[in-house]
């Protein structure tokens, strides 16, 4: 049995809990296909009300693309970045850790298990939200939009495994932190509105993180004239950061990975029980 | 006739190349800093576990037992001193040791409620590279030697807490480990689960040649299965030896035990152990006396404070016994 063969197996084992998990409690159907439409229905019914004819279609394709990838960053904030605090809790981070797999196997499987609902709810939130809402989509490049919204969810999923492992040391602050973080970047990653509007330099600043640049880049290919006029950057450009930012933030979580590790073993935090 | 000579000679260096020792302990020290004290889990052991053994270290809450068993597994740094398991650095190659070993705790909470018995083993099987099918042959086979086969396809919120420290031992086994580490496995758990456990425990080490190191609180599980014995305390190891060795130590002593009624609060001019049975309302005194010329001082020490002496006779030495004479206080306080 080789290395690459054992992580593979971790990632899947790990991703079977999720989804075995997910699917045994039928109650998450109603919870993750209907309830996030009324999330995005408030912001549609507002621009139904109050935006000009001609960009509203643009407006409304925004607030979907949205309400769909929002599921994503729930998933990475409270799911993947609480992994490890969530293991330590139960009694199982000890049994991962002693096993012979890398720790990015673990966070990875539980990324891909999360991701099949997540996935589940972007789709329905899209569908349903243009069957009931009314909204076509200009889908010049299905191709390139796919690898926009790849290349977001790397750099997106690279930014949890360094939250992640940054919270690998800390129990409950790493419950204050996600909530702290949960709001701010609901509004810096223009999950409703063209980022720009907050300002070139806001935004600028806002595009470190991975959704900001990959909604305005989605909303590029999808949102028609106005959301090309309200990017932020050029559509290449945009892909180049979130390309430079999925490298940057793997390459981050893995050395944070590695040091965090060693300190909590240091520090004797990486287990409930001593002594 | 080739064939055999090859397979004889390749054995023999299969043998030869195994590590006589599974475990190595040299002068390992580890203290946590808590505000402003510092607590020594350990203090400079030394210990040398062979391969094929069943090792027991027995000692109270707070011994250093676990800190120990977290060092080998590779969880915890020393802070001195070094540890190998089958001669690997645990801590400079930990990820060599990693596939070798597993570990089992006591009121372990371990595995995902809304899986089932047979799907959590499989799950942690899967993190050791076992092809899935000769993981579920296994598991089934542990199942059903551990008597949970009745229980396999029941998630794990709904089992008993015996049937879970069996579950956790199947959880251990699975990965077929060189050394297997077992943080109180039976604690809180029934009798007959414990024996279940135990008799299981020595019949995988006989067949496989595998190492074991147990932590316990229990003595008569100590004594009944390990082949030696540590005791330790406030992270020393303070005896090591086989458990019949370890209790000639109380050769030249004697053990007297009273069984009196329930007093509270008793203190007598000669040390003793002292457990109150509640169903028959009586004490069970245990003392460890030098000569028998001290039985007359106390029993009339004891009719002075009024005890009602219900029996009395001298008993063969414990590993409690022993526990209590190095350490100077029962395994349980």
């Amino acid at each position: 049995m080789n290395n690459f063969e054992r992580n593979l197996r971790a990632i899947y084992a790990r991703a079977y809990v999720r989804i075995a998990g997910t699917n045994r409690e039928l109650s998450w159907i109603f919870f993750t296909v209907f309830l996030p439409l009324l999330g995005i229905s408030a912001y549609i019914y507002v621009y139904k009300a109050t935006a000009d004819p001609e960009i509203l279609n643009s407006l409304l394709t925004r607030v979907i693309i949205g309400g769909a990838t929002l599921a994503f960053w729930m998933n990475v904030l409270w799911g993947m970045g609480n992994t490890f605090y969530w293991e330590k809790e139960q009694g199982n981070l000890d049994l991962f850790f002693m096993a012979p797999i890398s720790r990015t196997s673990i966070l990875l499987g539980m990324a891909l298990g999360g991701m099949f609902s997540t996935s589940v709810r972007a789709l329905a939130t899209i569908f349903l939200g243009a069957l009931i809402f009314k909204i076509s989509f200009t889908l010049e490049s299905p191709l390139l939009l796919i690898a926009t919204f790849l290349l977001t969810m790397i750099a997106l999923y690279g930014l949890g495994m360094l939250f992640a492992s940054l919270f690998l040391m800390y129990g409950r602050g790493s419950w204050h932190v996600t909530n702290l973080l949960q709001e701010p970047i609901f509004l810096l990653s223009g999950f409703y509105f063209p980022i720009k509007f907050l300002g070139f330099h806001i935004a600028f600043i806002a595009s470190i993180i991975p959704l900001s640049l990959g909604l305005d880049s989605m909303n590029q290919l999808i949102g028609g004239n106005f959301a090309q006029e309200w990017a932020l950057m050029p559509l290449k450009i945009e892909l180049l950061a979130l390309g430079i930012l999925s490298v940057l933030f793997f390459y981050l979580a893995i050395k944070s990975l590695d040091y965090m590790e060693n300190l909590a073993k240091k520090e004797g935090r990486l287990t409930l029980k001593y002594l | 006739m080739y064939g055999v000579y090859y397979y004889s000679f390749k054995l023999l260096i299969e043998f030869n190349a195994m590590p006589t020792l599974a475990i190595e302990i040299k002068n390992l020290t580890r203290y946590f800093e808590t505000g402003k004290d510092t607590v020594k889990a350990l203090d400079g052991v030394n210990l040398q576990i062979r391969t094929g053994e069943l090792f027991g270290l027995l000692g109270s809450n707070g011994s250093g037992k676990t800190t120990l068993i977290k060092i080998l597994c590779t969880l915890l740094y020393p802070t001195s001193g070094e540890a190998f398991v089958s001669g690997i650095n645990v801590v400079k190659e930990p990820e060599k040791i990693r596939g070798k070993i597993n570990m089992v705790a006591g009121e372990e909470t371990s595995g995902y409620g809304i899986l089932t018995v047979r799907e959590n083993i499989w799950l942690f099987s899967q993190l050791y590279g076992i092809e899935s099918g000769l993981a579920k042959k296994r598991i089934d086979a542990l199942l059903k030697l551990l008597g949970l086969t009745k229980r396999a396809h029941t998630r794990i919120h709904k089992i008993s807490t015996g049937e879970r420290q069996k579950m956790n031992l199947c959880r251990g086994l699975v990965t077929d480990p060189d050394v297997l580490f077992l943080d109180e496995p039976t604690v809180g758990v029934d009798v007959n689960s414990g024996r279940t456990i135990r008799d299981y425990l020595l019949k995988w080490m006989k067949n496989n040649g595998k190492t074991v190191l147990l932590t316990t609180h229990n003595m008569v599980e100590a004594e009944e299965i390990c082949d030696r014995v540590a005791i330790i305390d406030k992270g020393k190891i303070l005896a090591l030896d086989t458990p019949s060795n370890l209790k000639q130590m109380l050769n030249n002593e004697i053990i007297l035990e009273l069984e009196t009624n329930i007093i509270k609060n008793l203190s007598l001019k000669y040390e003793f152990s002292k457990v109150d049975n509640h169903e028959k309302n009586t004490s069970n005194l245990r003392f460890l006396l030098k000569d028998e010329s001290a039985v007359p001082d106390i029993i009339s020490e004891l009719s002075e404070k009024d005890v009602k002496i219900k029996s009395l006779y001298k008993s063969e030495p414990t590993l409690e016994d022993i526990f209590i004479k190095l350490v100077g206080r029962n395994i349980n306080e």
